[in-house]
């Protein structure tokens, strides 16, 4: 008998169909690994009462014949989300206690779909991280470690706890967030798989802000089948977010099997950093093989404005940043710290409520929008925005299907490895996801081999504007062949 | 004081730009704050000054990430009328007001 925590999401939804197992039973399996696993610091609040309340509907609807995509499902959220009377902190002081009176449109859709809430998943504060070290709630430690060590290391940010979660087999699937690489670069240190969709594919409704032209929605399963099926319930329109696309959202998990015969892949030279690690480039060769032993064409392309995305992205996300956390203010919700006057009262709250990282770049964004810098900053990196946003059009134009590169310059690295790092050091972790987000495109990481020390290395894809289809065929390929890749024991618990 | 806002030479920050960063974005600084912070800013700012050596001549600057209109939609009230969910969150209330420091003296 199989641990009811080790099945895929695909899996567990065949066993609640084929009532092998009830979604009381699935769930209690769960609620308990979540008990056994706090040690991981990947929840930030836990909601068993909530999960088996949820768990007892949908055990009703299988019995009514009325399941929906998602029935009796466990999955864990992102504390981005907000979930109606359920406490929702963006991992920050200065949100306090804040319980939404709203649920947003990505987390309805799942609990529409029949999906059981376990509870809220850590993150960076406001999603400003890429280690998950900047939480107000202290860092998620990542379930893998290198073999023959116990050194405790990050499982990448922002969307660390969601990614810690699914490799945990604490849930099935988790909901996360991506405005430089903060879904896919935690799947790839965890050895499970994220995809962040098309600008506009998820309404932004509801979750807590953070670069507004950038961040998306996304989930992080186990395999490439379960995310597919978890972004067909967490898209669709929403007239309350003016960004969201109003197009058709295809059942994704449809064309997970779909396969890459005749297809056009390409590989950026750009992508060729220097220094990067032999294991890196082994893995992205191997990528480009199996793709290729599949019925691929692989392509030497050339994206030229690829080094200018991550300094650009340091001007656009800052800048958006300190516009949208201008709200917390202590007058509407939250932390208040007492002043002499409404000014003091700002600069108290704001100053105790915010963390290191996250006034760091309230403080880039307020300068490079300040008169006289804005157009030499903020116009001057939108300009070159377009640029690296043409790089790509060209490359689709030319007949691309899929771009493939590495999901990050390096595996996980330890708790604290990077504090004496400057910031512009943590950033360079981005240094392969963030022009995804700079041109809007889907990209998905997908765990692809390991390095000399046992940890999990990923690759990632990137597609054309709503072709997230041809990512989760090209990615069923990689996982195909590549394996699964889980953590070899559950020390934690 | 006026500052001239023009003079975009220096690509770094002194400690008096850093004090008036902080207070545009309301964030208390202590003196203790501002090198590292100084520090800090000048390290991201030396870091995107790479972007200076693109030429940016005759480009647009990116408003929509995707090709889409922004939706318009009837001038109309379409949500409202729970001013005690609206203030459920609010540290200092009163009859549904938000209760702040006095402003005018």
């Amino acid at each position: 008998m199989t641990d009811l925590t080790d099945l895929t999401l695909t899996e567990a939804r065949d066993g609640l169909l084929s009532k092998r197992f009830s979604a009381t039973e699935l769930t209690k399996a769960h609620i308990a690994a979540v008990e056994a696993a706090r040690s991981l610091n990947a929840f930030v609040l836990e909601t068993p009462e909530h999960a088996l309340d949820q768990a007892a509907a949908s055990d009703a609807r299988i019995a009514r014949g009325e399941a929906g995509p998602l029935e009796g499902i466990p999955l864990g959220v992102k504390d981005l989300f907000a979930t109606k009377g359920v406490r929702t902190t963006a991992c920050s002081k200065i949100l306090g206690n804040f319980v939404p009176s709203y649920e947003s449109t990505v987390t309805s859709q799942l609990w529409r779909d029949g999906a059981v809430m376990l509870g809220k998943l850590n993150n960076d504060e406001f999603a400003m991280g890429s280690s998950n070290e900047t939480s107000a709630f202290g860092p998620v430690v990542n379930p893998w470690r290198r073999e023959g060590s116990n050194l405790q290391l990050v499982p990448g940010g922002s969307s660390g706890g969601s990614a810690a979660a699914v490799a945990a087999r604490l849930c099935l699937g988790a909901t996360a967030t991506d405005t430089g690489g903060s879904i896919r670069q935690p799947a790839a240190f965890t050895g499970t798989v994220g995809i962040k969709p098309t600008y506009g594919r998820c309404s932004r409704w509801g979750t807590v802000a953070f670069a507004s032209s950038l961040d998306q929605a996304g989930p992080i399963a186990k395999t490439v089948r379960d995310c597919a099926v978890l972004l067909t319930s967490m898209s669709g329109h929403d007239p309350k977010d003016s960004t969201s696309a109003n197009v058709r959202v295809p059942d994704f998990a449809a064309a997970v099997a779909r396969g890459v015969k005749g297809l056009k892949i390409g590989i950026p030279k750009e992508y060729r950093v220097e220094g990067m690690p032999a294991e890196i480039a082994d893995l992205w060769q191997a990528g480009q093989d199996w793709l290729k032993s599949e019925g691929a064409t692989i392509v030497d392309i050339t994206l030229p404005h690829t080094k200018y995305a991550l300094p650009a992205y340091y001007i656009v996300a800052p800048a958006e940043a300190s516009s949208n956390l201008a709200r917390y203010d202590g007058v509407r919700y939250g932390l208040r710290v007492p002043g002499q006057n409404i000014v003091e009262m700002y600069e108290k709250t704001r100053a105790a409520g915010f963390g290191p990282e996250v006034r760091r770049r309230i403080m880039i964004g307020t300068y490079v929008l300040s008169a006289g810098y804005y157009d030499a900053y903020y116009l001057r990196a939108q300009k070159i925005r377009t640029l690296i946003k043409r790089d790509f059009e060209t490359v689709f134009q030319a007949g691309v299907d899929a771009i493939l590169t590495p999901a990050t310059p390096s595996a996980a690295f330890g708790l604290a490895e990077m504090q004496t790092a400057s910031p512009v050091e943590m950033y360079l972790n981005d240094v392969f996801t963030v022009t995804v987000n700079m041109a809007g495109l889907p990209g998905i990481a997908v765990p692809a081999g390991k390095d000399g020390q046992g940890l999990p290395l990923g690759l990632q894809l990137i597609g054309r504007p709503f072709d997230e289809e041809t990512l989760f065929a090209a990615g069923q390929v990689i996982e195909s062949a590549a394996g699964r890749f889980v953590p070899p024991q559950a020390w934690w618990a | 004081m006026i500052c001239n806002e023009i003079r975009l030479e220096p690509m770094s920050v002194d400690a008096t730009t850093v004090r008036r960063i902080a207070h545009l974005a309301r964030i208390a600084v202590t003196d203790d704050d501002i090198p590292h912070l100084q520090g800090e800013l000048n390290a991201i700012l030396a870091f995107v000054e790479e972007l200076d050596t693109v030429d940016v001549t005759g480009v647009e600057p990116m408003t929509s990430v995707t090709p889409m209109a922004l939706i318009q939609r009837e001038d109309v009230v379409t949500d409202g009328g729970y001013p005690d969910d609206i203030v459920a969150n609010a540290p200092m209330t009163e009859d549904h007001f938000f209760m702040v420091p006095k402003v005018v003296e």
